[in-house]
């Protein structure tokens, strides 16, 4: 049994904020770092965007920062704009937003939700924090290195990843620390989430964020190993000077590689999107969650279609095994395998669009508060939806022939992350900031920083799924130029460059705003300031060591809003 | 409130206590790993156009040798989970000892009959597919042989104090350590006749 | 505790060993070879899961994990080969 620890010895620093085994603590180290990570991916692809926008043109200001490897006279050098493409993907993927939305809010919240004093292990939650770290360092060391940081995509396809520069072993390296961190991270929550819940708390009775949270964390148990065994493979064709994704035959420059051969390129292509095809769910997920969780709060009423929901979520784990090769329908696999892969591709939408709709339909009737958590939240709805419309012509293998590899497919999936999902993440922020601050975010700054986002992520992204229609390739560092298809479609580099400039500058109100509310916010006056039903909010503000005072038991589903009779238009789960 | 519960007692409607479904969860991500491995050696040895058996590269007898060495430390390691239960620490500390002496055999045929010989005679990975995939697959189990006796040395060594305190919660840190010990074991005996005897 | 059916198991694991490496010794043609070594090892580990790990008497949740994990894999190798097989028309070697 842990020592009850009451409070008469307090720790020292070194254990109370940098090694703490509370589950707040590491979810707000988890936050902080994965900001950090956000807004260092988001300023390599500003670099980027210059690039695209004027290509050939010395970078203003920071060129001569970047030396003659990578910019000489201040030009971005392609091999620099690969750098920044294959590194701007890792981080934010792996750094940035599954960390935020996994580590900082499933790790804050779950415990919370379910009514337990902690996450189930809570030492291995410490360690699966620092590893993490160690990955995130590992990842911005290996910038430092001759050659630079991986710049073979973040999908580091072989033989290019094979024979490309040390930087892409520091990633590989990188990337089993990350894998590590995430492995340990979800056999805690689902631990945590079968064994921890409190009296009273059934499956059906869980908040929706939970059972999010809960497939999200299945996800990154079964589909990371296989990631993690091609990276092993990958280490020893660098290495070791195997041939496990070399093929037989192949010429370099001009000149045979000296290697045994034998390997199959596509394999890594499987291995790796096994993974990271679930990997775009673990993206989603934990945003789908937040979003459930803002909404039913702001319309004061229980959300429409809970049990749904569940089953939809389900059924997405579920399904997001076995539709990975359809990001393969251009490596010459035959058409019984393609449209197995179609097919199940077009099926895993149908859920999506049931969890959507049952969000929407929420909104009728309800009384809709329209606070800045709320505002994001709702934006989130069309945004996801238009990601996932895009996505449904790329599922489609006749189609996808023509968009495979162009800017229609960032354009898809930046809509469902950047006005999706990252815009469910601040909402998540916005509204949790007073359980853990005892303060409130500035609500004007908060739509200072909404409105100019969301024009901002239509203007940059809704351009590239023009210019990927027209041809444009995705990759290519000049942008098009020299493409004679592209020529049309090029005015739109430097619209989209602006607008995403434009939209590092709408994100400065978050930061101060964030910053200036932990110390000068308006305190609340209640532990529940958003008159929520959920067991977060039946905790002191901030919710202490061990979390509850007494064990709390529940008695109802998640959303008790406007229960007929009540005396209040929200009843909290643990009200009998 | 703030002791976590069900860390010793199961869990009335999943039957558990915490770590038995943690540990069985973490074998399920490494049923994966080496899952796909073992994935990739099939895929390599369809596409290849020739394959060598493996007794023409590998040593057959040193092979059998390690596997039954592996797996008289898998009885070994269950015993010393009985003599727990059976409150006799005696015992525990003979059989978990013979567990890690066991496993520090294998590692050592393994070392200095099998690896070294090879690197010697200048048979690297790099050789061809069939030692890339040998040595890849048994390296990584290897790593796991290692890890397991640094745990199973700990539980031996400081790690058993717990004993004197809290028996039954040593007791569990046992079972699951066995758990992952009995898995090593698992994933060698399919290694050994794919990459010894086919 | 009646402990001696792990000696019965622990027992019976190095006569199936033996009887894996007799068996390769025998001249049956590699795919035979390949079916019967996979038997017996599959029921190697199922005494190790089932005894040692306590799996026959275990709860259903970590019964229905395993089985969850095994059709993962059968999903991940079994497509794979699947794609390796079901190719472009004419394409004569598979990347």
């Amino acid at each position: 049994m842990e020592h009850s620890h009451h409070d008469s010895h307090p720790l020292p620093f070194w254990r109370k904020y940098l090694f703490s085994i509370d589950h707040k603590v590491i979810g707000i180290q988890y936050g902080l770092t994965s900001l950090f990570f956000l807004f260092f991916g988001f300023s390599l692809m500003m670099l980027m965007r210059w690039q695209l926008a004027f290509p050939g043109k010395p970078i203003p200001f920071l060129g001569k920062f970047f030396g003659d490897g990578r910019a000489p006279g201040g030009i971005m050098l392609p091999e620099f704009y690969n750098e920044l493409g294959a590194m701007h993907g890792t981080i934010m993927v792996f750094l940035g937003v599954v960390p935020l939305g996994v580590g900082c809010f499933g790790n804050l919240l779950v415990p919370l939700q379910i009514g337990a004093p902690d996450m189930a292990f809570p030492k291995l939650n410490m360690a699966s924090y620092w590893v993490f770290f160690l990955g995130g360092l590992t990842m911005l060391v290996s910038f430092l290195l001759p050659g630079g940081a991986a710049s073979s995509g973040w999908t580091s396809y072989p033989p290019l990843a094979d024979i490309a520069t040390i930087g892409q072993t520091v990633w590989l390296l990188g990337m089993v620390f990350l894998i590590t961190s995430s492995l340990l991270g979800s056999v805690n929550t689902i631990t945590t989430v079968l064994q921890l819940r409190t009296k009273g708390l059934t499956f059906m009775r869980l908040p929706f964020f939970v059972w999010a949270q809960l497939v999200t964390a299945f996800l990154l148990l079964l589909a990371f190993p296989p990631l993690e065994a091609a990276g092993i493979l990958q280490l020893m064709d660098r290495l070791a000077h195997t041939s496990f994704f070399l093929p037989s035959g192949l010429m370099v420059s001009g000149r045979p590689i000296e290697a045994s051969g034998g390997g199959s390129v596509l394999l890594w292509q499987h291995l790796f999107w096994f993974l990271a095809h679930p990997e775009v769910y673990v993206i989603l997920l934990p945003g789908m969650g937040i979003v459930a969780e803002i909404i039913a709060n702001n319309i004061r009423k229980p959300l429409w279609g809970y049990r749904s929901m569940v089953y939809s979520v389900l059924f997405i784990g579920f399904m997001s095994f076995i539709v990975w090769a359809h990001h393969m329908f251009l490596t010459g696999m035959g058409t019984v395998i393609s449209s197995f892969f179609q097919a199940t591709t077009m099926i895993i939408s149908i859920p999506s669009v049931v969890i959507l709709s049952c969000l929407l339909i929420s909104l009728w009737g309800g009384s809709i508060r329209t606070n800045t958590a709320m505002l994001f939240a709702l934006a989130f709805l069309p945004m996801f939806g238009i990601g996932g419309l895009t996505g449904l012509p790329l599922g489609l293998s006749i189609s996808d022939i023509h968009l495979h590899d162009t800017y229609y497919v960032i354009g898809h999936f930046h809509y469902v992350v950047a006005p999706g999902v990252i815009f469910a993440l601040f909402a998540g922020i916005y509204h949790w900031f007073p359980k853990f601050t005892g303060r409130q975010m500035n609500e004007f700054l908060g739509k200072v920083h909404f409105w100019p986002s969301l024009i901002l992520m239509n203007c940059i992204f809704f351009p590239m799924l023009i210019m990927g229609l027209a041809g444009v390739s995705r990759r290519l560092y000049d942008g098009g130029l020299q493409y004679l298809h592209a020529q049309p479609v090029l005015p739109l580099n430097r619209i989209i460059s602006s607008s995403a400039w434009l939209l590092a500058v709408a994100q400065l109100p978050f930061i101060f705003n964030f910053v200036f509310s932990i110390f000068k916010g308006k305190k609340v006056t209640s532990d529940n300031p958003w008159e929520a039903t959920t067991l977060e909010w039946q905790t002191p503000t901030p919710p202490g060591h061990g979390n509850f005072k007494t064990v709390p038991i529940v008695y109802r589903g998640p959303y008790e809003y406007s229960v007929p009779g009540a005396s209040k238009d929200f009843t909290p789960q643990n009200e009998p | 409130m703030d002791a976590i519960p069900y860390t010793i007692t199961p869990r009335e409607d999943t039957g558990l206590y915490n770590a038995r479904l943690g540990i069985w969860l973490f074998l399920s991500s490494e049923v994966m790993l080496f899952g796909a491995l073992f994935a990739t050696y099939v895929i390599l040895r369809l596409g290849a156009l020739d394959w060598p058996r493996g007794a023409s590269l590998l040593s057959v007898p040193l092979g059998t040798f390690n596997t039954v060495v592996l797996i008289a430390s898998s009885v070994t390691m269950v015993f010393a989970w009985v003599s727990l239960k059976e409150g006799n620490l005696g015992k525990y500390r003979l059989t978990m000892g013979l567990t890690i002496l066991l496993a520090l055999l294998f590692m050592a045929v393994k070392l200095f009959l099998e690896y070294l010989p090879k690197f010697r005679h200048h048979h690297y990975p790099s050789e061809n597919t069939f030692l890339a995939i040998y040595f890849t697959l048994t390296g990584l189990h290897a790593l796991h042989v290692l890890g397991g006796v640094v745990v199973n040395a700990y539980f031996w060594g400081p790690g058993a104090k717990m004993w004197h305190v809290e028996p039954e919660r040593f007791t569990n840190r046992i079972e699951i350590a066995g758990l992952y010990w009995h898995f090593v074991d698992l994933v060698w005996i399919f290694l050994f006749p794919i990459l010894y005897l086919l | 505790m009646k402990s001696k059916k792990y000696l019965i198991v622990g027992l019976s694991l190095l006569l199936l060993t033996a009887m894996t490496v007799t068996v390769s010794r025998l001249n049956i043609g590699i795919a035979f070879a390949i079916l019967i070594a996979l038997l017996i090892a599959t029921f190697k580990g199922s005494l190790v899961a089932s005894f040692f790990m306590h799996l026959a008497s275990e709860r259903k949740v970590i019964h229905i994990l395993l089985l969850s994990t095994l059709f993962l894999f059968i999903v991940l190798m079994g497509l794979i080969l699947f794609g390796r097989l079901n190719v472009y028309e004419g394409m004569s070697h598979v990347p």
